[in-house]
């Protein structure tokens, strides 16, 4: 039966470069898939792409391209991502732009468009799923608004002969779901593979969450050379079943262990895992050892797809203000709370307007909250956090300040003060029939 | 003994739900962390941190429960002013819920 080797490059825009070139080199892959996009990163693209219209794409598009572009070509890797974010057209003229550059010629670069849905909400004034309020109310708060995108621009770009493409939101499986379709025909009614292809995409989307990273507990669940964490390959059968694997000799461990959590992974009903292509049912998934580092996956299934996309809206949510400062030592628990409790009093006598206000002690209770942490022993050190949230950014910044001055106003031998004021953009969601979505492909050659 | 005695976890987030995922290392462990690890005690035991209803999943064919929880975010990751604004430390908040003795057959 004819197999299908995918291997996942990146699991979020920071994360490491080389693994992705180690399944290049030595994965035996026929598809590099980079999944890049968090939930607000494109309402901050836009935001660049409106001081910079040849901006919006992600920060490391460029270091990732030349870093995998050459010896992708040269074994006729075909590479899909999400990096295009805010802005896919101008991410990729940048891909041109470096293959160009490393001398690569005969490369067909498609990028998807059509998820930037903003005239669209504002028109139909659609109602947003958190608030209950039509977008209308939020007036000029929203910054960007984009559907959740499925296969089908990416399945028509490699039907065009695309070898490397860029979009920018589309459902995170879609972009490992898509050249599944690609390859083995499947229907895009076929409900029951889709399901299958979406929990390869669903296992696949976080990188090294599958092959060890984020699991090591020492001495519970021991991981080796996490330094040098292998990214995962699925190697997928025509009917859908799949083994997640790694190139031998990486870093990390593919265990049934590994990939039962990462199919939990920001799954909320396991029989409704709602994606623009089909409704999965992760709820039967069946994990086997099939060898060392090897996880054969099966049972996975699903039903027609929902007839809305889901849309991501970004929009500005005012400022959010914080300070830091650090106490060590016998007492250094008491003096902190000390100094809390001065900050919270200074704020209301200077008269520092916040809509919400937060006040931790990093080492004891900012992490789990007062409850769960009471019976805890007392640690060396402590760290104070003031955190508020404000609606313009000299309000943000007096928070800082008050805790700053506890340096010569505070408790005794306060150190390391710091403080931050910033924007926030946050995000909310909103539903749109598929018929309000056209989605685009534009494809050019270097 | 201690849920991490028989278990591992993982948390995810979504706007302002947080999902923890508590999978038994041992299938014949599963039965007992069903009766013992209920939506009920789960809510109870992040009181102050959840706000909102917690609703439970069952996956048996990975011995594994899934709790989903409602504002449990600080408002949601985007605009939380918490430090970890993605509740990701939460999955070890639960592996540390004490297991009674006679839950689960040694």
């Amino acid at each position: 039966m004819k197999t299908i080797r995918i291997g996942s490059g990146a699991g979020y825009s920071g994360d490491r470069i080389e693994p992705a070139v180690e399944l290049v080199e030595k994965g035996d892959i026929a598809y590099l898939c980079f999944e890049c996009l968090a939930e607000r990163t494109i309402a901050i693209g836009q935001q660049a792409k409106l001081v910079n219209p040849a901006a919006g794409y992600d920060a490391l598009l460029e270091a990732r391209m030349r870093a995998v572009l050459p010896q992708a070509k040269a074994r006729g890797i075909k590479i899909i991502t999400n990096m295009g974010a805010a802005n896919p057209q101008a991410g990729a003229a940048k891909i041109a732009e470096v293959a160009r550059d490393l001398g690569i010629t005969g490369l067909k670069i498609a990028a998807v468009a059509g998820d930037d849905v903003l005239a669209a909400l504002l028109a139909r004034d659609v109602t947003i799923t958190e608030t209950g309020a039509p977008i209308s109310t939020m007036k000029g708060a929203v910054v960007s608004a984009n559907a959740y995108l499925g296969v089908a621009p990416i399945v028509e770009a490699l039907a065009a002969g695309a070898d490397v493409v860029i979009t920018g939101r589309v459902a995170d499986p879609a972009l490992f779901l898509a050249p599944l379709i690609h390859e083995f025909g499947w229907a895009l009614d076929d409900w029951d593979r889709l399901g299958k292809g979406t929990a390869v995409g669903h296992l696949l989307e976080c990188a090294g969450q599958v092959t060890g990273g984020y699991f090591a507990d020492p001495g519970v669940k021991d991981v080796a050379d996490l330094a040098r964490l292998g990214f995962p390959i699925a190697d997928v059968a025509e009917d859908g079943s799949f083994v997640i694997t790694k190139v031998a000799g990486s870093g990390g461990r593919v265990t049934p262990a590994t990939c039962s959590e990462q199919i939990l992974y920001e799954i909320h009903d396991p029989t409704t895992y709602l994606t623009p292509d089909v409704i999965a049912d992760f709820s039967a998934i069946t994990l086997v050892e099939d060898g060392f580092d090897r996880v054969r996956v099966a049972a996975a299934t699903g039903r027609p797809r929902p007839d809305t996309l889901k849309v991501s809206v970004g929009y500005k949510d005012g400022f959010i203000g914080e300070g830091q400062m650090s106490y060590a030592g016998t007492g250094a628990v008491e003096r902190g709370r000390l100094a809390l409790r001065i900050v919270e009093e200074r704020l209301k006598l200077t008269g520092v307007k916040t809509t919400e206000l937060r006040f931790d002690l990093i080492g004891v209770d900012s992490i789990h909250g007062p409850v769960i942490t009471e019976r805890a022993a007392a640690p060396h050190e402590v760290r104070i956090r003031v955190t508020g949230r404000t609606d313009t950014l000299a309000e943000a910044v007096r928070i800082g300040n008050e805790v700053e001055t506890l340096y010569t106003n505070g408790p005794a031998g306060g150190g390391g003060a710091w403080k931050v004021a910033r924007p926030v953009v946050a995000m909310l969601s909103a539903l749109l029939p598929r018929d309000a979505v056209v989605a685009s492909v534009e494809l050019i050659e270097v | 003994m201690k849920l991490r005695d028989i278990a591992h976890s993982r948390t995810g987030d979504k706007g302002d739900i947080s999902n923890i995922s508590v999978v038994a290392y041992d299938p014949k462990t599963y039965e007992a962390l069903r009766t013992w690890i209920t939506a009920d005690r789960v809510k109870q035991h992040f009181s102050g941190i959840v706000h909102g209803a917690v609703v439970r999943y069952e996956i048996p064919s990975l011995s594994a429960l899934n709790f989903v929880m409602q504002e449990a975010l600080g408002g949601g990751v985007t605009r939380s002013l918490a430090l970890d604004a993605h509740g990701k430390c939460l999955a070890s908040a639960l592996l540390d819920m004490e297991i009674p003795d006679g839950v689960v057959a040694r």
